[in-house]
């Protein structure tokens, strides 16, 4: 099993949508939110992805598909 | 014996021993460094600040690692100059220039690079690592080598040969990473956390961080011992912009200076500019960018502080510069013309921020000012190279000299 914590940024399109919900269901990917601030025109969420590394690959390609972003949950690591 | 206490969650506030982690395990937020400050009282004065080293361990006391196991290539205590001729071309009559150029590796990663290296070997790490497109990449391979550490340094497989030198001279494991920006990102948050190794910026990270205090040490130190009306800081994750005010409130904490009224401003390129984008809609909540500017060493699009950063913009009643990559080398050129000093892209963010704060009524002209001058000129050559005067070019003649030189002087009009 492996672990992934990661960031969603939602735009504004899928404020409505329930993204986190549907990434459970539709991929054998456990989500668990540990800190969130949305509102009506944007939002993020930092979760933790638990399951098989290459379904969470899936899964994350999935959200992304979807017009979420998704970062590392440490922000950037690359530095100038 | 450090006067570090813990490690704190700047979210929940959950404690954590002095270890190499950098998130919360409860709300995956941020950590950072948390003090003894009735210790450091005990044992700081301005007068023991003035006997330290000219680097900054001078201010060892308020660094996490104890002065003993301090890794000192010279990092820090760099000139603070007052920037007479830069402020009048600007309408300033207070602007300094805190000019960290001159550190080691030419860039203020040597502050940052010199605390998590000295912290990491405590903890007991023999490698050190980061990813990097320049600047960090430099400072660990030095830092590195005079540690006797193995350096492991990630960087983009198009990165400038320039670049790629002022690491490899000192000798680290260099890897070139195929792949876009985002990709590069992705792989080297999973090796960091997949490997046992001390990663400057993010395992070690709260350590790393606190080296950025120093500059707010030194400015006061070298204004008498008192802060700075405003602060223009070049924000790439905003690690720095925010450091540098807790600088000044420790150093009001411990009673050294007065409680500081710093304004603390920032300073994006607009090709990589979410924090200046959130600020001027009045957000709180940034959105990631895909860098696309000549400021390399500022291009973080998911800046790991950018929220504490607005936080800080609020509440010090500052102000973000977004600057074009033209106004960038307008404002290279005009801080070497004015003030001889050769900054790279990042300071030409910070002189043109400077400059658009200033005519937007956001800098107040008789404010004591001082613009952050991170790295050093010939770090980007190219992005300047292309709009700099020629040479002239003459046959060994004096004749051919003056012909060259007359033609090439300004005509003077007689009044």
């Amino acid at each position: 099993m492996a672990v992934r914590r990661v960031r969603f940024t939602f735009p504004e399109d899928l404020i409505k949508e329930p993204v986190i919900y549907l990434l459970g269901k539709q991929f054998q990917v456990i989500t668990n939110v540990r800190m969130a601030d949305v509102d009506e025109h944007t939002g993020w969420v930092v979760l933790e992805l638990e399951g098989d590394g290459a379904e969470i690959d899936k899964g994350i390609a999935w959200a992304q598909s979807r017009g979420v972003r998704v970062d590392p949950v440490t922000g950037d690591v690359v530095e100038g | 014996m450090t006067a570090a206490s813990s490690l704190r969650c700047r979210e929940c506030q959950r404690e954590y021993p002095l270890t190499a982690t950098h998130v919360c395990e409860f709300c995956f937020g941020p950590v950072e460094v948390a003090y003894d400050y009735d210790k450091i009282r005990r044992n700081v004065s301005r007068a023991s600040s003035q006997a330290g080293p000219a680097s900054l361990w001078r201010y060892h006391d308020f660094l996490p690692v104890d002065r003993d196991a301090a890794i000192d290539i010279g990092a820090g205590f760099t000139p603070l100059i007052r920037a007479k001729n830069l402020g009048k071309a600007l309408g300033l009559n207070n602007l300094y220039i805190k000019n960290d150029t001159v550190n080691p590796t030419w860039s203020f990663k040597d502050r940052v690079v010199a605390v998590a290296s000295s912290r990491a070997r405590e903890l007991g790490f023999q490698k050190l690592a980061c990813a990097s497109t320049g600047n960090l990449a430099n400072s660990v391979s030095a830092h590195a080598a005079a540690a006797g550490m193995e350096a492991v340094v990630f960087i983009p497989h198009d990165l400038e040969a320039g670049k790629v030198l002022g690491s490899s001279i000192y000798g680290p494991t260099l890897v070139k990473v195929q792949g876009n920006y985002d990709a590069v990102n992705r792989l080297c948050a999973e090796l960091a956390g997949s490997y046992p190794w001390a990663f400057v910026n993010v395992n070690v990270r709260p350590y790393y961080s606190e080296g950025s205090k120093t500059l707010g040490f030194e400015v006061a130190e070298q204004l008498g011992w008192r802060a700075p009306d405003h602060c223009v800081v070049p924000i790439a994750s905003g690690s720095l912009y925010v450091k540098i005010r807790k600088g000044l409130d420790e150093l009001a904490k411990v009673g050294l200076i007065d409680e500081p009224k710093t304004r603390m401003s920032g300073a994006q390129a607009t090709g990589c500019s979410p924090v200046a984008l959130a600020w001027e809609e009045g957000s709180m909540n940034f959105r990631p960018q895909r860098p696309n500017t000549i400021a390399k060493s500022l291009a973080i699009g998911n800046p790991a502080d950018g929220y504490y950063s607005l936080v800080q913009l609020k509440e010090t009643n500052g102000a973000c510069g977004n600057v074009s990559d033209d106004e960038i080398v307008a404002g290279m050129k005009l801080l070497a013309e004015t003030e001889g000093i050769f900054g790279e892209t990042a300071g030409g963010v910070t002189v043109a921020s400077v400059k658009q704060l200033a005519e937007r009524g956001h800098i107040h002209p008789d404010e004591l000012t001082v613009a952050f001058i991170t790295g050093a000129g010939f770090k980007t050559v190219e992005a300047v190279a292309p709009h700099l005067k020629p040479a002239l070019e003459i046959d060994a003649t004096i004749e051919s000299f003056e012909a060259a030189y007359n033609a090439a002087r300004p005509v003077e009009v007689a009044v």
